[in-house]
């Protein structure tokens, strides 16, 4: 037998020592449509309670939009449910290439191509158009599948600090021998919500001819005067070389992403990033769907808008009950605990008064920076948003932490 | 060795540590189990090391474990200069 008793005891104790760190990710089912009210079943075969979600990606409130899902079922009609191919054989469909044209426009760019998620975007794009004799320099707290495509990728690599453009000119002044350089960040990081000052790397970056990419998977859609992104935001569309990003997020919620941006460059991805060689199409139904997010996005900035406001409410009653929060301007909004059985216990009484929020801790996010990360959607109500604060200010003030800065809540908690 | 150790502490503190942090880091600091330097960003300190001492430090010898502190890393910079 290949799957011994001992094999089986082994991979148990790799899962005990998981739940021995405290890093074990519980089973949460949700019984209802993605939405700002949900029902949860958690724990585990607990009956079903109605709570406000405040950790979802859902920041225009289209997952469950009736416009959205008619849109799908439309695809679904007229092009089917799957493709049964990757895109280079048989899984091109009209609506396919319609899809990416929208999605260039929308973004400024010149060309788009879909993968079927941002991670294999970004797992496949540097293998594409990076090799030896280059060099990719990243910010430091980019996401997961940025560091796991950079890794698959023959080029060589260095970092900066977590958006500090001092030390990124040190590097790019360091690596002038190389043939090509890379800058790869976020737009929104996901863990604090700020925005990379893309305006001032794009002069870095100008001034030391060495291309641009973004991942903006938390912005688009939403950040900018018309939701194209952190480019948009900081007046640089026509100066970023890639943009990656997903339609799993603000852009409808399903999945999907793209590599968009300087067309050779594109073109390369298509010819080999083994992402998209190697894996199915992206379903019709999907394809169709995302169609219509982008252009109603194209007509209007009203979701956008009300996401703004929703942020500035949300973050002006945090402040005034005496939440430490993280400055910003993002919907992304970290609720600062720096200790990660607080930040437990905070979100597990917070599920209590209905609201369904996680805590974040190390590995994560850093040692010491335990937070709640909290995210707002359009399609939060004044009185859901109301509802959360009062929940927080309630919370905490049970553990006493109501007016506190970083370092009260330290000397009262430890890190 | 002493001046190992010391140019090692001064390029982390530089590299890793923002300007204003006012954290304190000395040769026994554990690094990488604290989260101060993760896995990722580790790569910047293994050129620095292989650059700054002329030396290829192989990826079995880049362990978490021998670059957790400055003290672990000048044993590996000392066994691979020699």
């Amino acid at each position: 037998m290949a799957y011994s008793t001992a094999t089986r005891q082994a991979f148990a104790d790799d899962i005990a020592t998981i739940k021995e760190k405290g890093l074990f990710k519980e089973k949460r089912f949700i019984c209802s449509p993605q939405a700002a009210e949900i029902e949860v079943e958690y724990p585990e075969g607990a009956a079903c309670k109605k709570v406000l979600n405040f950790c979802a990606n859902n920041y225009l409130g289209l997952s469950s939009h009736p416009e959205v899902a008619k849109a799908a079922h439309a695809g679904l009609d007229s092009r089917g449910f799957g493709m049964s191919s990757v895109r280079f054989i048989c899984g091109t469909q009209d609506i396919h290439r319609e899809l990416q044209d929208s999605v260039s426009t929308f973004l400024g760019m010149e060309d788009t191509l879909l993968f079927p998620s941002c991670m294999d975007a970004n797992a496949g794009v540097f293998e594409a158009i990076m090799g030896k004799g280059d060099v990719i320099i990243a910010d430091r707290l980019i996401h997961a599948s940025l560091i796991d495509g950079i890794r698959l990728c023959s080029a060589e690599y260095d970092t900066f600090k977590h958006m500090d453009m001092k030390h990124l000119r040190k590097k790019l002044e360091l690596h002038q021998d190389k043939r090509r350089r890379l800058i790869v960040t976020d737009g929104v990081f996901s863990m604090d919500g700020d925005l990379c000052p893309l305006d001032k790397m794009c002069d870095l970056a100008d001034k030391f001819d060495t291309m641009v990419l973004v991942d903006d998977s938390h912005a688009s859609g939403f950040i900018g005067k018309t939701g194209r992104g952190v480019h948009e935001h900081f007046g640089v569309m026509d100066r970023i070389d890639l943009i990656t990003t997903t339609f799993g997020k603000a852009l409808g919620g399903a999945s999907g992403g793209c590599v968009s941006g300087r067309s050779e460059l594109v073109e390369l991805c298509r010819q080999k990033a083994r992402p998209y060689l190697f894996s199915n199409s992206l379903s019709p139904v999907i394809v169709s769907a995302t169609i219509k997010v982008i252009d109603f996005l194209s007509s209007t900035t009203e979701l956008r808008d009300k996401l703004e406001a929703n942020t500035k409410r949300f973050r002006e009653g945090m402040t005034a009950a005496g939440l430490n929060i993280r400055p910003g301007v993002t919907p992304i909004v970290p609720v600062m605990l720096y200790n990660a059985k607080l930040a437990n216990d905070m979100a597990r009484d917070m599920y209590a008064e209905g609201i369904y929020v996680i805590g974040f801790f190390f590995p994560v996010v850093p040692e010491g920076q335990a937070r709640i990360r909290v995210q707002l959607s359009a399609a939060h109500e004044n009185e859901h948003i109301d509802k959360c604060v009062a929940a927080f200010k309630k919370v905490g003030e049970k553990y006493g932490i109501l007016g506190l800065d970083k370092k009260g809540i330290i000397e009262k908690y430890g890190t | 060795m002493d001046d190992i150790r010391e140019a090692v502490l001064e390029y982390v503190i530089d590299e890793y540590i923002d300007e204003d942090d006012d954290m304190e880091v000395d040769a026994d600091t554990a690094l990488i189990s604290s989260g101060i330097v993760d896995s990722f960003s580790m790569v910047s300190l293994k050129a620095f090391l292989e650059n700054r001492y002329d030396i290829r430090i192989p990826d079995e010898d880049a362990t978490p474990e021998a670059f957790d502190t400055v003290n672990s890393i000048v044993r590996i910079v000392e066994k691979h200069s020699n």
